[in-house]
Order: C-alpha cells, then sequence, then structure tokens
C-alpha cells in the first residue's frame, strides 16, 4: 500500500512535470514535428513557392494574433479585430488617391480609434473585455460595411498591392512586417516599463493599482495597440487581394487570432505574454490547416482538428495554472 | 434575564460539550463547551481565529467535530450537512445575505416551501403573505422586486425573517450589523427581542461591545479556540471583556523583550507633521478620524477588529472613497486621491491582505520589488536593466530577502520573505510616510523579529510611521504613541508612558461611556430601497436587564428611555 502511494506520487510530480515541459516548450516541438511530418508526406511542401503562399497567408493573423496576445496578458479579450480589417479595408479606396501613406496613415488612425474606444469601455465603464469587444465588433463591421457600401471593390493603388504582394529576399513583405512586428511586441514585453506593467495588471490588478500603476493608461494602450495591428493587417489583406471587401474580409479572425495566442502558451487568465510562443502558435494552425488540406482533407474534418487541439491546448495551460 | 432561574443542563436549546476541532494539525477549536438557554440571546466574541466561525460551523453541521457532542433539546444532534441542521430548527444568518439576488423578495421568502394551488405556485397568495410578514420586521417594500434592488439592510431582514419562517429554534446571527444603518440596527434589536419573546433563543457574533450590551443576556468569549469565560452580560465590565478577548489580565505586566523593538523612544518630539489627516469619513466605516504622523515617529493605530484600523490606512493613500475629509502631506493637501498619487507624494502602504493586495504572484522577485519605481529606473520607457539590478540587489540583500535568484517567482516565495519583498518595493521609493497594516501578521518569527527591528531602524532615519498591529505587544513596543480607534472613531490619544497595555485597553473600555451618541451616517444616496417605515421610531427597549445593569446604551440609541415599546413580533409558524 505505501510503495504504492509512493509509485503513485512519484508518477505525479513526474506527471507535474511533464506538464509543465509541455506547457512550455510543447509547440515549438509539435511545430518541428509537424513540419517534419508535412515534408514526409509531400517533398513539395518545403518548395519556396510554398512556403510563400503560407506566409502571405500567416502575416496578417500573426499581426493579429500579437495584439491579441497582449491584451489577454492584461486578462482581456478583443473580439473586434476582425471587423477593424474590414474597417480597414473599406477606407483603403477611399484614401487610395494619398498613396500608400495616405491609406495607411487613416487606416491605422481608425484601428487605434476603435481600440481606444473599446479599452476605454474596459477601463472605465468596466465592462467585461469580452462584452466591450463584442459590441465593438458588431458595430465596427456595420460601419466598415456602411463606407465600403454592400459590393466588394477593386483595389488599384500600386503601393497598398505591391505591400501585398512583393517580395524581399524570396520572403513575402508582409512576412517581414509580421516578423518585425513580433520582434518589437518582444521588446515591449520583456525591456520596457509598458510591458512590465501590463503584466502585473492581468496578474493581480488591485495590487498593481495599489502599487501606483497607472491601470486605466496601460488598459487603454493595449487596446488601441490591437486595434493598429490589425488594422495594418486589413491593409495588407487588401493588397494580397487587390480588392476591399469589408463583408467578408476579417471574418473569424478574432478566433483564429486567439487560437494562435492559446496554442502558443499565453493562459487566458492573464499575467503573462509569450511572443515567441504567439508566434509559433499562429504558424503550428497554418501549417497544420495548410497539411490537411492539401491532401485532400475536407474542411470539416481539419475545423475538427483545430478544435481538439484547442482544447489541448487549453487544458495543458490549465494544468500549470493549478500547480 | 433576571427572571430565569439557574438552569440545570437539560434545559438547554443546544449544548455543546467538550468539542475538538483540528485542520490541518491546527487546533481550531479545544474542549469547547457552549450552553445556550431557551429565549437568551448569547453573546459570541473573541479575536480573529479565535475560533467562532469553526464553532458555529460545527453546530450547524457544516464542519463534523473531532471529538465532542453536540446535543438539541437534549438530544444528541449530529448534524451531516446545514440542511439537517436547518431542518432542525437551527438557522444561521451570514455576514452576506445568501438568497437568489435576481429573485423576488417573496420568492425568496419561501424558497423551496412555496405556498401551492392545483401544484403551482400561488403567487397572489405568497406576495400577500409576504408583504404580512416583512411588515413586522419593518420592512415595507414592493416584494415584487428583485431582492438586489434592496438596500443591504432589507436585504438581512429578509433572510431573518425566512431564517424564522423555517421553525426556528436557534437564530445564529454572524455579524448581522455590519452592513446596516444605525435605524436598521435599532430595528433588527427589536426583531431580536420579538424572538425572545417567542422562546427562540439567538447566538449573536459580533465585534461591536456596544450591542453586545444593548441585546445580549449572556456572552461567551473565545480565545485561541478555547472557551476563556461564559457568564451573564449584565455587571461584566467593558474593560474585563475587552481583557478577556485580548488575553490580557489587567493587572499583569507582562516580560518585555520578546519582540525587536528597541524600547528608547525616538526622537520627534519636534518638527512639524510629514502626514496631517484630517477628519477622514468613509461610509459605514469612518468618522471623522484626525491624525498626524511626524518624521521618525512610529503612531500605532490601536482597536479592536473592526475598528477601522485598515480603513484609516486605506483612506490615507486613496484606496477607499472618502465622503470627507483631507490629506497633507508636508503642508500639501493632496488633491487627488488615489494610491498612485500618494506613492507620488511619498505615502506608501503594505497592505493587511498580502496575497490579494500585495504580492502580483506570477512575476518574479526582481520584478515586484521595482514595480512601483519603475518610471524610476527606465529611460524612455525602457527599463535599465543595470539600474534595477543595482536597486532590487541593494534591498534583497538589506532585508536578507532569501530567494533562489532575483528571478524567481514571488509567488513561491514564503509569507515571511514575500513580506520582504513588498517592504523592499515601497523602501527602493525613498517614501516618507510608510503606512503598516499587520506587517508581521502570517510570518515566522525569524522574519517577524528582522521586520520589527527594520520597521525602528527606518523610524531612526526619519520615516514617518504607522503601524497597524493586532499583535498588542508589537503595537505597544513598536509605538511612540497609540491613536485608538473604536467603531470608525478616534476615541483616545495615549503618548509616553499612556503606551501601555494598561492604557489602550482602559481608552477601549472607557470610550463608551464618554461618546456622545449621534448619527454618524451619512446621507443615504446609495440606497435603493425604502427606509422602513417606523424603524425611525422605534426605540430600545427600556428594560434595564437588557442593556446591561450600570452600562450605557448602545451607541445608535439614543439616551433617553422610549416611550414606545418594540414593535411586536408575534407569530411565526403561520
Amino acid at each position: 500500500m505505501s510503495t504504492n502511494t509512493l509509485a503513485w506520487s512519484g508518477l505525479t510530480a513526474d506527471r507535474t512535470r511533464m506538464l509543465r515541459l509541455l506547457q512550455e516548450y510543447g509547440v515549438y516541438a509539435a511545430l518541428v514535428v509537424l513540419f517534419l511530418v508535412a515534408v514526409g508526406l509531400d517533398t513539395s511542401f518545403v518548395e519556396m513557392s510554398n512556403i510563400r503562399v503560407q506566409l502571405f497567408q500567416l502575416a496578417p493573423t500573426l499581426l493579429v494574433a500579437l495584439g491579441m496576445a497582449l491584451v489577454i496578458g492584461t486578462e482581456g479579450i478583443d473580439l473586434s479585430v476582425g471587423a477593424v480589417i474590414a474597417l480597414a479595408a473599406s477606407v483603403v479606396p477611399l484614401y487610395a488617391g494619398y498613396g500608400l501613406g495616405g491609406v495607411l496613415l487613416a487606416a491605422l488612425l481608425l484601428g487605434a480609434a476603435s481600440g481606444a474606444v473599446g479599452g476605454a469601455m474596459v477601463a472605465f465603464a468596466r465592462i467585461q473585455p469580452i462584452v466591450a469587444t463584442l459590441s465593438l465588433m458588431i458595430g465596427v463591421r456595420g460601419l466598415a460595411e456602411i463606407v465600403n457600401g454592400n459590393s466588394a471593390k477593386a483595389v488599384t493603388q500600386s503601393g497598398v498591392l505591391a505591400l501585398g504582394s512583393r517580395t524581399v529576399a524570396g520572403i513575402p513583405e508582409m512576412a517581414w512586417i509580421a516578423a518585425v512586428c513580433a520582434l518589437l511586441t518582444g521588446l515591449l514585453v520583456r525591456r520596457t516599463t509598458f510591458g512590465r506593467q501590463l503584466v502585473a495588471v492581468g496578474d493581480n490588478r488591485r495590487a498593481g493599482w495599489l502599487s501606483g500603476l497607472p491601470v486605466r493608461r496601460v488598459l487603454i494602450t493595449v487596446y488601441v495597440i490591437s486595434g493598429v495591428l490589425a488594422a495594418l493587417a486589413g491593409v495588407l489583406v487588401v493588397g494580397h487581394g487587390a480588392e476591399a471587401d469589408p463583408a467578408n474580409q476579417g471574418l473569424n479572425m478574432e478566433l483564429n487570432a486567439i487560437t494562435a495566442v492559446v496554442v502558443g502558451g499565453t493562459p487566458l487568465s492573464g499575467g503573462r505574454v509569450r511572443v515567441l510562443g504567439t508566434v509559433a502558435g499562429a504558424l503550428f494552425m497554418q501549417l497544420i490547416t495548410a497539411v490537411l488540406t492539401q491532401h485532400n482533407v475536407h474542411t470539416s474534418y481539419t475545423q475538427i482538428v483545430e478544435a481538439a487541439i484547442i482544447c489541448f491546448a487549453v487544458y495543458a495551460s490549465q494544468e500549470r495554472g493549478t500547480r | 434575564m433576571a427572571e430565569q432561574a439557574p438552569d440545570p443542563r437539560g434545559d438547554l436549546v443546544l449544548d455543546v460539550g467538550g468539542v475538538n476541532k483540528s485542520f490541518a494539525g491546527v487546533h481550531a477549536l479545544r474542549d469547547v463547551d457552549f450552553a445556550l438557554r431557551p429565549a437568551e440571546v448569547h453573546a459570541l466574541i473573541g479575536e480573529n481565529g479565535a475560533g467562532k466561525s469553526t464553532l458555529i460551523k460545527v453546530m450547524t453541521g457544516v464542519h463534523r467535530p473531532d471529538s465532542g457532542t453536540v446535543r438539541l433539546d437534549g438530544r444528541p444532534a449530529a448534524f451531516r450537512n446545514p440542511l439537517e441542521a436547518q431542518a432542525a430548527g437551527i438557522s444561521t444568518i451570514y455576514q452576506e445575505v445568501n438568497l437568489v439576488p435576481l429573485m423576488s423578495v417573496a420568492r425568496n421568502l419561501y424558497l423551496g416551501r412555496e405556498p401551492r394551488r392545483f401544484g403551482l405556485v400561488d403567487v397572489a397568495r405568497m406576495n400577500r403573505e409576504a408583504v404580512r410578514v416583512l411588515g413586522r420586521y419593518g420592512v415595507h417594500v414592493d416584494v415584487t422586486r428583485p431582492l438586489r434592488t434592496l438596500g443591504l439592510g432589507a436585504q438581512q431582514m429578509v433572510a431573518l425573517a425566512r431564517a424564522v419562517q423555517i421553525e426556528a429554534r436557534v437564530v445564529i446571527m454572524d455579524e448581522p450589523t455590519s452592513s446596516l444603518e444605525p435605524r436598521e440596527v435599532d430595528t433588527l434589536f427589536s426583531v431580536i427581542r420579538g424572538l425572545k419573546e417567542q422562546g427562540i433563543a439567538v447566538v449573536y457574533v459580533s465585534h461591536r461591545l456596544d450591542e453586545l450590551y444593548a441585546v445580549c443576556d449572556r456572552v461567551t468569549v473565545l480565545r485561541d479556540g478555547a472557551v476563556v469565560h461564559t457568564g451573564d452580560m449584565a455587571g461584566l465590565e467593558q474593560l474585563r471583556l475587552v481583557s478577556l478577548m485580548l488575553g490580557r489580565e489587567m493587572a499583569t505586566v507582562r516580560d518585555k523583550g520578546t519582540t525587536a523593538f528597541d524600547t528608547a523612544r525616538h526622537d520627534h518630539s519636534e518638527g512639524q507633521p510629514v502626514l496631517r489627516a484630517r477628519n477622514l469619513s468613509v461610509r459605514h466605516r469612518l468618522y471623522d478620524v484626525s491624525l498626524d504622523i511626524r518624521p521618525g515617529e512610529v503612531v500605532g493605530l490601536g482597536g479592536l477588529l473592526g475598528a477601522g484600523r485598515s480603513e484609516t490606512a486605506k483612506a490615507i493613500v486613496g484606496a477607499l472613497p472618502t465622503e470627507a475629509g483631507s490629506v497633507e502631506v508636508e503642508g500639501e493637501t493632496l488633491h487627488r486621491r488615489s494610491p498612485a498619487a500618494a506613492i507620488r507624494n511619498g505615502v506608501v502602504m503594505l497592505p493587511e491582505d498580502r496575497k490579494l493586495e500585495g504580492i502580483i504572484p506570477s512575476l518574479s522577485v526582481r520584478e515586484n520589488i521595482s514595480i512601483a519605481a519603475l518610471p524610476r529606473l527606465s529611460r524612455a520607457g525602457v527599463v535599465s536593466q543595470a539600474k534595477q539590478d543595482e536597486v532590487v540587489d541593494f534591498f534583497m540583500k538589506r532585508l536578507r530577502i532569501k530567494a533562489s535568484s532575483p528571478d524567481q517567482r514571488v509567488g513561491d516565495l514564503s509569507g515571511g520573505n514575500q513580506q520582504k519583498v513588498l517592504l523592499a518595493r515601497w523602501l527602493c521609493l525613498g517614501p516618507k510616510v510608510l503606512l503598516l497594516d499587520e506587517p508581521t501578521r502570517g510570518i515566522d518569527v525569524g522574519a517577524k523579529t528582522e521586520v520589527q527591528a527594520l520597521i525602528d531602524e527606518l523610524a531612526g532615519d526619519g520615516l514617518g510611521v504607522l503601524l497597524i498591529s493586532s499583535d498588542l505587544e508589537e503595537l505597544i513596543e513598536g509605538s511612540d504613541r497609540v491613536v485608538v480607534l473604536k467603531d470608525g472613531r478616534v476615541v483616545g490619544h495615549l503618548a509616553g508612558d499612556e503606551v501601555t497595555e494598561e492604557g489602550l485597553l482602559g481608552t477601549l473600555a472607557g470610550a463608551a461611556q464618554e461618546r456622545a451618541p449621534d448619527d454618524p451616517a451619512g446621507p443615504g444616496e446609495r440606497r435603493t430601497a425604502p427606509e422602513p417605515a417606523e424603524a425611525g421610531e422605534r426605540r430600545a427597549s427600556p428594560d434595564p436587564a437588557e442593556s446591561g445593569a450600570g452600562e450605557p446604551p448602545a451607541p445608535h440609541e439614543p439616551p433617553e428611555p422610549a416611550a414606545e415599546d418594540p414593535a411586536p413580533v408575534k407569530e411565526n409558524h403561520g
């Protein structure tokens, strides 16, 4: 009996350690394994043309996921990002005459404004983030459709198109932009006062407030950043697709972004932001969809696989939390 | 209850005998006897951790005693859960009303035993009955409204009415007045007297001593899990009651030297106060609290649990919204009241609840220490690693913080080290005033003496310190001066030779005699429920046996005896 218990406690200790390792490095290991499997199934997967296609699709999701990771770090969530993509898309045709600079300025300002509204709802009105950004999501999508009219509009502005199609050193410019943003987000979280305050606010808001942290400013800023990144993603989506279609662009983007963040190991309970994990999470989800699609697995089955992955990722992160 | 004959034990409603209960090796109750007679109001008092809640939970079937018996009407009653206790006639009213906030008042009153007609709930009859029943408790409201739209006091009355309706023999009230307006307290008291007339016994838990004298017949005092006194309320001096609770015998002067404080007082005789708080008022908690702290001075804040000590500290730093009052630091009035503003002006508070309000658990020791000082350790928003490490290193050494490295998660440290990390968080800001709320609670002996020595040292360096401590010895030996609080008011100042346990206990006990009763409540702008209509006219019963011979009336009652009798509460099992 006693030996049994001993063995059992040893087993649970091992199990806890395993889970912790899984939580910390699981996403990277899974990414490597998945990549090897993909190559093993079909060596054409590593051809540059295919990788380029994957990166074009990945870049907007990753941008949005970075903002989402910051919001989630404050124990929040931002459901409005998909709608902000649509809003950004809707203004591209309007400002095309001012060149790429004008388009970007208008789109990013709108993204920031939308984020500020969401942040203010959370910080001042103390509305739960999920409710605040849900209402924002509905409202902003409506606004985008009003701005654009109901039909998709072709975009011919050369700067915008180039942004969505050009490659630098064989890698899409979009992917470079996303990579730079990921690097900056990482530095923001690790090196700056703001990053530290963000995590503290997410971990123990009351203690942070009592320690004199500018809790409201941190919250609003986080939603503004999320809005700006989503707007940037919106311009990229328009550039890549050569049309502005607010009724369809950015649909489900909030869910893809949350998935990337969660699979990357950032806990939904806040207090921690894993930027590199988010990048890996986004890559992983992109890769698994690609593999399944390329092997003619029906989309319905792909979705079920994705669902299982999300469940597992959340389960693993919970286990760590109750340690 | 002078007319009650000295009773044989067989006459008891509830009889707890020799009960022991421990949790994970901690003895929460030791050999506790508790006897409740029919139709008596029995006060159950003690400081935090004395075992009151555990005893209540044993009586109501939440916990099962390790040994000992609980008898109801002379028969063994081993309740397996609160429902069984309730069915047997023991009703409990907790501090937080546990009813269904979104259901109607009437629904709540009759939940689980609604009047039925053809198998359906007879809503009309239920509402009619509810109006009638609640009227007797001074609650005149639209019973179809959701319960949560009522004020807390009215909600509590609904809970009470519900408890009594369930054929209660014993009603246990856990701090029933903590959220009540003075007038609602009067209503509650007359309801309690009504219960007595019906032969229902009441166990009354409260920290407000004056209330006990106003409404209780007998008292049982718990300390460290054991009964230290049981007896009649009348004739028991307040001074004695306080010393029983705190475990300090009036005549005994205890050996000094178990704390690390230097007995020599700090030099602070001259000099302007660094902090001057004036007339701080917090709704229901603080009334006109003023105090000064001079540089180099440790000002103790004395008082029993619930006296408003933590609230005072929180009001000073702006962590509790104040209705009135001002705070000056070095002569400058703080206009914006928030923790951030207080910190900018050099006033910092070590909170009582380390986990909830202090540490940021998943951040590292380094990040926890530097979090408040970050703006000063940064250039253009980027944290200077070198500066940060220097500060963190200095304070980890100075406070002897034991962590495997500055990178260790603060949540994994011991309580004492967490407390030191929090002290370091404030000290690296170079504050002028340090408000310490229970700085040594829940930390090991070694860390405790270190923290005490540090407090001394900081005061020696010219910091103004406010010390809140439930450890009487720590408070007395650590403080140069003590401001004594009671029920949210300053009731005394001790300085110099008066800073002794006797002085403190005397002030606490004497306070009730001196204070003029008045209505401390602010305007009722937050109320959502109408006032109980007759509550204002009702007065305490003039029966001298109930208010305790020779004792003053309760604070919320007018001094002149009222002409009216308390509203009768007639039948209840209808």
